[in-house]
């Protein structure tokens, strides 16, 4: 503990120094833009995020429109998309084009930096009880080289050729080579250079939040003692690193053979009238170095949402979590089983049945570890006294739909049925509800629990509820369906289908997807209104809006840099001390000692006073 | 005119419904609701609670009737042996999932409006229950396992090794069709080489290779005779793509530079099928999906399912490549005869 003390000791004369004369330090520059306080930054994300998170609503739209009513023109869209529309048609390869950077940004952009970026930043120091992260720099670092890949992948939006277009899993031969789609010139190049900086942007943030966590908790604070937040945050940052590594690889040696001729991932090829020279590539290689991101991928995703939900279900239910001790043991299951996964992605690419087997027996197991969350979500709302705030009212729609999509990936998980259900509309709908939607009503749970410590002043409740039940009514009526159309077999990415019988039954069944779909995406301004204009004008929120326990709320409304004035509280508890009996309030925050509350503790708890 | 009619319109709206939302603020500033804890606000919990069990009631509702209404459109007619015991499979495992979907959202709605706040009350202090726990733990692993098995087991058998007398059909993915060749009346695929591929010999055939001679090439339908097992070896010459044979359950990618395979009975004829659907148009239909460009889309490729009699007749009538595309094969007797000649004027010059 020793270290943490000094660090304590450190920050707090650099803070006397701060206060002393903030204002003639700091310029707006150093204070809004380069700035190393982890709040600031968090910001930055959270701004940067939803952005992006408009942006790919935007494109989804977009392809919405075209599925929905595959022969109608669209001539109105000329202004926007000028020569990518000809004649009141969608260019099929744009098309393509539209679903990959949509699942791009949304999956790295908005889900990956926006959540773990804004919550993990925000976070971590005001719930561990520390002055900032362990370092300041690289994690202004963290946020500006993600900048410069969204300026990187923005721009691709706008080049001749098109940004990338070859799925957002990107796979080789089609991402490789320029001859296959227009993508793939300098779209992809781009894309594949924007990645590489977000990976780079990704571990710098990952090395950050472990060391922070692992280093600089306040006195008292142990590993027992953090809310799930935290340890989601913390296994979601050692996942990251873990794997994004592997997509750096990934992504350089396609680089390499777009740019360099070697033959990782190329052989065999005729493509555009002449015979490649490449010979001995896997493009089955790439499959297997992306998925061993891209498996963990979606739990980096999901991990952060499940810390939230949790923190905002025991908050509200006013109770403790149930099953504290189970829920960060299935945390550790699903970040190990996460990683030995990835090949279930593959099934049906010609890799050896016998993995496939192996793949499949490993999958199935994560369902133990989400249904023991699920559970003790449950267990935690039973006989509580539930205050439905509007993050409440996310956290719940958010099991919803995690157990919605996290059902059918006991299905799709398993070999034999997704020979049918590959590359579908069913893994469409899986997906999007598991760790899209879900992750999504994770992050709402988030800006509206967090606003009142990142703004100072409360978002509209009535406001937040239009906005959670359009939202949530759009979900279930965007992807229900999809199930449907997936069980029969209809496959994703198609521009039109009407060339096929056996998929030209679906007509009326995707027009009400896309008028679901695009309600939804307008429901979203109502958040944006009620984002902006309660930074400016919502009610002040007083020091503890939520009656919460977690460190934060400890702090001053409008924390500074290095978020207490004073000594960092001690903790003494766990966060979850809800409606304890005998005690006066039905919270006791973690920095109350056990000497304060000699009316509510529990008999183990004596020794402690 | 019209749009400035529009656009006039939504500003209007918004107008409207600003000015609705800050009349909601002032009221609920007036009834003295924003002085209480967030959350405990007695209307807007008995709204959110009612709406979350109407959401659960309603949408049960709406949802099983939506899923039966889809219910003969999502279950298309299976027409392979193996197609049924993943079918049955998958309906087993929704059966299951099913009933776990049911008990935990019910529970989630249902505590939801039960629990809501009340100012007399106070939530239950129940931190964790290890028995309960351990109970909860063991359940859906016990279910994993039977599952796991069960897959396992389908998946074993769907994807070991082709009886030998399978009919073999080769499948080659570009962009954008599909190009399809039988190995002709010797049973064997001549060699392909990519170098050797132009505009007329577009799977780049090895003619000097003696299989190749009878290979049939580029049918306008693929054939296959009911009732026996059938090969497709599959590959792609380009980019990957994906063979999909929606009612025979098949699936499986073509990838440049290694050569996959799925094997598969099937059990209808087209002729069958079309009784069975009542649709005489009725045809089995192949799709790609594996994103691969442009023409994604577009890759349909028909599947005609034959008694094995029709089959073998239709077989017979097909035409060698070699002996519609003279021309080709020349080029290769040619070569072929260049190199021997040049080997032996290099080994007479040895001798």
């Amino acid at each position: 503990m020793s270290s943490t003390d000094i660090a304590i000791h450190q920050t707090d004369m650099h803070h006397g120094h701060d206060e002393h004369d903030h204002d003639h330090d700091q310029n707006f520059i150093e204070k809004y833009i380069f700035s190393q306080d982890h709040k600031v930054i968090a910001k930055q994300y959270l701004f940067t995020g939803i952005a992006w998170a408009f942006i790919g609503g935007f494109l989804s739209v977009l392809f919405r429109l075209q599925l929905g009513w595959p022969e109608a023109t669209f001539s109105f869209l000329e202004p926007i998309l000028g020569g990518w529309v000809q004649n009141g048609k969608l260019d099929p390869e744009f098309y393509l084009a539209l679903v990959t950077m949509h699942g791009t940004i949304m999956v790295f952009f908005v889900l990956t930096a926006g959540l773990s970026g804004t919550f993990s930043n925000f976070l971590i120091p005001l719930q561990i009880g520390a002055r900032d992260m362990a370092s300041g720099f690289m994690n202004m670092l963290s946020y500006w080289i993600f900048f410069l890949s969204s300026v990187i992948m923005f721009a691709s939006l706008f080049i001749e050729t098109g940004p990338a277009g070859g799925g957002w899993t990107v796979y080789p031969p089609l991402s490789a080579l320029p001859q296959a789609i227009s993508g793939s010139a300098l779209g992809m190049t781009l894309w594949l250079i924007s990645m590489a900086l977000f990976v780079v942007s990704t571990l710098l943030g990952g090395i950050n939040y472990i060391t922070t966590i692992i280093n600089l908790r306040t006195k008292g604070m142990s590993m027992t003692k953090l809310p799930l937040t935290i340890w989601a945050f913390f296994l979601t940052a050692i996942v990251g690193l873990l794997s994004f590594p592997v997509l750096l690889s990934a992504a350089l040696l396609l680089i390499f053979d777009r740019s360099f001729g070697t033959s990782f991932y190329l052989s065999d090829i005729y493509i555009a009238g002449e015979a490649l020279s490449n010979t001995g590539g896997s493009p089955i290689l790439f499959q297997h170095l992306f998925w061993f991101l891209g498996h963990p991928e979606v739990y980096i995703v999901i991990m952060p949402a499940f810390g939230i939900a949790s923190e905002v279900i025991a908050t509200n239910a006013r109770k403790p979590i149930f099953g504290y001790r189970a829920m960060i043991g299935s945390l550790m299951g699903i970040s190990v089983l996460s990683i030995i996964v990835w090949a279930h992605h593959m099934f049906v690419t010609g890799m050896n049945p016998f993995l496939g087997s192996v793949f499949m027996f490993l999958t199935l197991i994560i369902a133990v570890p989400s249904a023991v969350k699920v559970f003790n979500w449950l267990a935690t709302l039973w006989r509580g006294n539930i205050r439905f705030t509007t993050p409440m009212l996310f956290a719940i729609g958010f099991v919803s739909i995690f157990i919605s999509g996290g059902l059918t990936g006991i299905i799709l998980g398993n070999s034999a049925l997704d020979i049918q259900l590959h590359d579908t509309y069913f893994v469409v709908a899986h997906f999007h509800l598991v760790m899209g939607a879900a992750a999504f009503f994770g992050m709402f749970c988030g800006v509206y629990h967090w606003y009142p410590k990142m703004f100072g002043r409360m978002m509209d409740e009535k406001l937040g509820y239009v906005h959670f039940w359009l939202t949530f009514l759009a979900v279930y009526l965007v992807f229900l369906p999809m199930h449907y159309v997936g069980i029969a077999g209809f496959p994703r990415r198609y521009y039109n289908w009407t060339g096929f019988e056996t998929f030209n039954i679906f007509t009326d069944l995707n027009t009400f997807i896309s008028i679901a779909a695009i309600l939804g995406f307008f429901a979203q301004f109502v958040f944006l209104f009620n984002f902006i204009y309660s930074m400016f004008k919502g009610r002040r929120s007083p020091l503890n809006p939520w009656h919460s326990n977690t460190l934060e709320w400890t702090t001053p409304i409008n924390p500074g840099h290095g978020n207490w004035p004073g000594e960092i509280p001690t903790v003494y508890r766990w966060p979850y001390d809800y409606s304890k009996p005998g005690a006066a309030e039905d919270y006791i925050p973690q920095h109350i000692p056990f000497s304060e509350t000699q009316s509510s503790n529990l008999p183990q708890e004596r020794v402690l006073e | 005119m019209i749009t400035i009619a529009i656009g006039l319109s939504i500003i209007l709206l918004l107008v409207v419904l600003f000015l609705l939302f800050r009349i909601g603020t002032l009221a609920s500033i007036f009834r003295g609701s924003s002085q209480r804890a967030a959350g405990t606000t007695k209307t807007s919990n008995k709204v959110n609670s009612i709406l979350l069990l109407l959401f659960l009631i309603i949408g049960g509702i709406a949802f099983a009737w939506s899923f039966s209404a889809s219910w003969d459109e999502m279950n298309q007619p299976v027409a392979s042996v193996h197609g049924v015991w993943t079918d049955d499979l998958f309906w087993t495992t929704m059966v299951i999932i099913g009933i776990v979907f049911v008990i935990t959202q019910v529970l989630l709605f249902w505590y939801s409006y039960k629990y809501q706040h009340k100012d007399d009350k106070r939530a239950y202090y129940y931190p964790h229950n290890n028995k309960v726990e351990v109970i909860w733990t063991m359940i859906p692993a016990i279910v994993m396992a039977i599952l796991v098995f069960a897959g396992w087991k389908t998946w074993t058998n769907i994807t070991s090794a082709a009886p030998a007398d399978a009919v073999v059909v080769e499948v080659m993915g570009k962009q954008f069709n599909w190009m399809v060749r039988y190995p002709g009346p010797d049973g064997k695929l001549g060699v392909t080489k990519t170098t050797l591929i132009d505009a007329t010999n577009e799977f780049g055939i090895d003619f000097s290779d003696p299989n190749a001679q009878d290979d049939i090439v580029n049918p306008l339908e693929i054939h296959i005779p009911k009732g026996k097992p059938v090969l497709f070896k599959i590959r792609s010459r380009d980019v990957i793509h994906s063979v999909f044979l929606p009612h025979f359950r098949q699936k499986m990618d073509a990838v440049p530079g290694m050569p996959t395979k799925f094997w598969f009975v099937p059990t209808k004829t087209t002729a069958d099928m079309q009784s069975e659907t009542g649709n005489a148009e009725f045809k089995y239909e192949m799709a790609c999906t594996e994103i691969c460009g442009r023409g994604h889309f577009a890759m349909r490729y028909v599947v005609v399912v034959d008694e094995p009699e029709d089959f073998e007749a239709w077989l017979g009538e097909q035409k060698a490549f070699a002996s519609q595309n003279p021309d080709v094969v020349a080029k290769f007797q040619k070569t072929a005869e260049e190199k021997t000649a040049a080997k032996m004027e290099a080994s007479a010059k040895v001798q």
